[in-house]
């Protein structure tokens, strides 16, 4: 397949280890890699914050990047991007752009997956034959879980790991605190709502927290780090990279 | 342009922002502790009954669609409903706002004779803030739901829709009764059956001498003009049944169209608010029946802002909400916060939703207008919600209505910059490079700990990461990107 790589605004600047991780995990499965040179960002944060006109640009650089009918699909490290792509590209387009705009999008939408549920749906893969022997415990992102329905997909992927120690998170279904603009907003209800995830995090004694999404491993891992609690958070994907007898990834430093 | 319909009045607006109101709640670790126990243990009830019926998702798509059709016909069921309940003897009265509806109320109950007035649990007059306004023309009201009488007896102002006193533990109660609760035991202790003991010693007084009750409704029947009130006390079924007068206060939003419409909302309201398969007490009743319950029955229907929701094609999916309390009690802001902080009688999600939507929120300064923003966008409120109302959603639109109201600032400034760089790679490549001041600003500790102006709030408890040397776009075109893959693809052949 040929599969374009979506690197997110976030990935490609602050985490492209997760980038990486993503791409060669793919190209490792046999599948042509490609990365288009024109995208930027899927417009979420304009959206959420409610600048809906200011989105149209980036939900129509998407589509112009990702457009080309020679990629079979376009993958993402994030439950979040893959969200807005989906859900909140035709309401902007729907709104502000042009009827070829509208249908441009459904296209390009029908096509845009995240990581799990690229692995899992349509390569239908769960061994990916990764390799990473530590204590791991997996945080499900809100929008993998709730707007794309990734279900258990990531911890299906990660179960096959080999040596992995993977460990439950109590209440993992709650949300870390962070939700874009809110955590500067309303920065004391996200810092409480982080301090339970820290809580429930640290209990599990696990060396990595890991996630979907490189937003959310950035918000627990500043709490993480603040606090020098000795558990490091890691993307998914640097996870399903990692093979033997390679160096483990490094995540993000506590 | 269409006239804009007016927005509602009453408790419906907080007086402070929420960022500041929760910043008070947060601190409070007795409601913390109260609240997060409470939301938990509510939580896996209702999932527990929620779970075991095959057609739950189905009993959902039911209820969303009825309420649908409500809106859309909700002026000719308007009339059906006024038309059947004169005919069953009932008197209806309309309400444009919560001045009216408190003022319509207060001469129903002057017409009696009587100055004091029992009442049956209801957000409506809650929020129309009845009880200050009766208490203001010398009329006394007793609540008499046992969480609502606690908040009143308290001075307190109700924190949940389904259980106001959430934020009260045992012992707190018991101080509030003995202080406040005439008659009350002086030797009460905080045991629960005691203190529920008292207020029923004290409540059933009231249920004999009072001859005048206030109710809101759950439900509206169109074609038969029955009202249904759903509880778990038994408490307002002696309000219902037992004074002469019966003043009813109804949303004009909470009507179905048929009395087979019940069916599904008596399975979707208790299952989702208390957890229960079925709550232990339904009254319904039509009018007045000679000899048998109320002899006089007024029905005041509250505009108060609905219509003005109602217009909103996006916005009014809100008015679907059945004020179960399901999105409250899943909310993780809700769960740190508690509902003081949303200012508004309708808390959590969906309040933050209603309250701008029926109160407005654009005055300058309006704290409504910080309540859509009250939320990460999580999405276990639309999860949890019996009418599939779609809270991130509608949140997320009201974010838009409110940008598109305000003044151009900083923020908007910021939005705009953003969005001409990252409408082209090329643009956003030359931005990216503003990371290798990240670099410089994390220095040494490779990370960032203090952060300016409005990014200041997420320095305080979180650091970030220096930014790599590399961006992916910079990796994927050096020669060690390319070696990496190659090595990758080598790899995979190997497999």
């Amino acid at each position: 397949m040929r599969i374009a790589l979506f690197a997110t605004c976030l990935g490609d600047t602050m985490f492209p280890g997760a980038v990486s991780a993503t791409a060669l995990l793919l190209a490792r499965l046999g599948h042509d890699v490609v990365f288009p040179d024109g995208q930027t960002c899927c417009g979420q944060m304009h959206v959420n914050t409610g600048y809906q006109p200011d989105a149209l640009p980036l939900v129509e650089n998407y589509a112009d990047a990702f457009g080309d009918n020679g990629i079979d699909a376009v993958v993402a490290p994030s439950g979040s991007c893959v969200g807005s792509v989906r859900h909140q590209h035709e309401i902007v387009a729907g709104r502000y752009g042009s009827p070829a705009l509208c249908s441009r999008v459904d296209e390009v939408k029908a096509k845009t997956y995240e990581l799990s549920e690229f692995l899992v749906d349509v390569l239908g893969v769960t061994d990916v034959g990764a390799y990473f022997p530590h204590r791991v415990t997996y945080h499900p992102t809100c929008h993998s879980l709730r707007m794309l329905r990734v279900g258990d997909k990531p911890l299906q992927l990660l179960r096959a790991v080999r040596e992995i120690d993977l460990v439950e998170l109590p209440e993992a279904d709650s949300c870390c605190g962070f939700g874009g603009t809110f955590a500067l907003k309303n920065a004391e209800t996200s810092t409480a709502m982080l301090a339970d995830k820290l809580c429930n995090i640290t209990a599990t004694g696990a060396e990595y927290c890991s996630a979907g999404d490189s937003s959310c491993l950035m918000h627990i891992g500043g709490g993480l780090s603040r606090l020098r609690t000795g558990t490091r958070t890691i993307h998914l994907a640097e996870i399903l990279a990692s093979v033997e007898p390679a160096v483990s990834p490094k995540g993000v430093p506590a | 342009m269409p006239p804009v319909p007016p927005r509602g009045s009453g408790n419906l607006r907080g007086v402070a922002a929420f960022p500041a109101a929760a910043h008070q709640e947060l601190a409070n670790t007795q409601l913390r502790r109260n609240i997060g126990k409470a939301t938990h243990t509510i939580r896996a009830k209702r999932l527990s009954v929620t779970g075991e019926l095959p057609d739950w998702e189905q009993l959902r798509d039911a209820g969303a669609a009825v309420k649908t059709d409500v809106l859309n016909r909700l002026p000719e069921l308007l009339t059906q409903f006024e038309a059947a309940v004169t005919a069953r003897g009932g008197v209806v009265h309309w309400a444009a706002d919560a001045a009216e509806a408190d003022a319509i109320v207060t001469d129903l109950i002057r017409a009696t004779g009587s100055d004091e007035v029992i009442k049956v649990k209801s957000m409506a007059t809650q929020e129309i803030g009845l009880n200050e306004h009766l208490e203001e023309q010398g009329i006394t009201a007793y609540e008499t739901d046992l969480a609502e009488l606690i908040v009143q007896l308290g001075h307190d102002k109700p924190s949940h829709i389904l259980v106001p006193a959430i934020h009260r533990n045992r012992a707190e109660i018991r101080e509030i009764f003995l202080r406040e609760m005439p008659g009350v035991d002086p030797d009460l202790d905080d045991n629960p059956r005691h203190l529920a003991a008292a207020a029923r010693k004290f409540l059933r007084h009231k249920f004999m001498t009072v001859p005048v009750a206030v109710s809101g409704a759950n439900f509206g029947i169109a074609d038969t003009g029955t009202l249904a009130v759903v509880e778990s006390e038994g408490n307002g079924r002696m309000c219902l049944t037992l004074p002469q007068t019966l003043i009813t206060v109804m949303g004009i939003e909470k009507l179905l169209p048929t009395y087979r419409d019940l069916e599904v909302f008596l399975q979707l309201l208790p299952r989702s608010s208390t957890g229960e398969r079925m709550n232990p007490y339904t009254s319904m009743w039509t009018g007045v029946t000679p000899g048998d319950g109320p002899q006089e029955f007024h029905l005041v229907l509250l505009d108060n802002g609905r219509t003005a929701a109602l217009a909103d094609e996006m916005g009014r999916e809100a008015l679907h909400c059945i004020r179960c309390s399901a999105c409250l009690n899943v909310c993780p802001v809700y769960e740190r916060t508690g509902g003081h902080a949303y200012g508004s009688t309708y808390p959590g999600p969906i309040g933050a939703v209603l309250s701008p939507q029926l109160a407005g929120m654009d005055a300058p300064g309006d704290p409504n207008a910080t309540l859509p923003f009250a939320s990460s966008l999580c999405g276990a409120c639309y999860d949890a919600c019996p009418v599939k109302i779609d809270i991130p959603s509608l949140l997320v639109e009201l974010r838009h209505q409110k940008v598109e109201h305000a003044s151009f600032g900083i923020e908007a400034a910021a939005m705009k910059a953003a969005s001409l760089a990252m409408s082209s790679s090329r643009r956003w490549t030359t931005a990216q490079k503003a990371a290798g001041l990240g670099r410089l600003l994390a220095g040494k500790k490779g990370k960032i700990t203090s952060l300016p102006g409005p990014l200041a709030g997420w320095t305080e408890a979180r650091d970030i990461p220096a930014p790599p040397r590399q961006t992916f776009r910079q990796w994927w075109n050096s020669d060690e990107g390319r070696a990496a893959l190659a090595q990758a693809r080598e790899k995979g052949r190997q497999q």
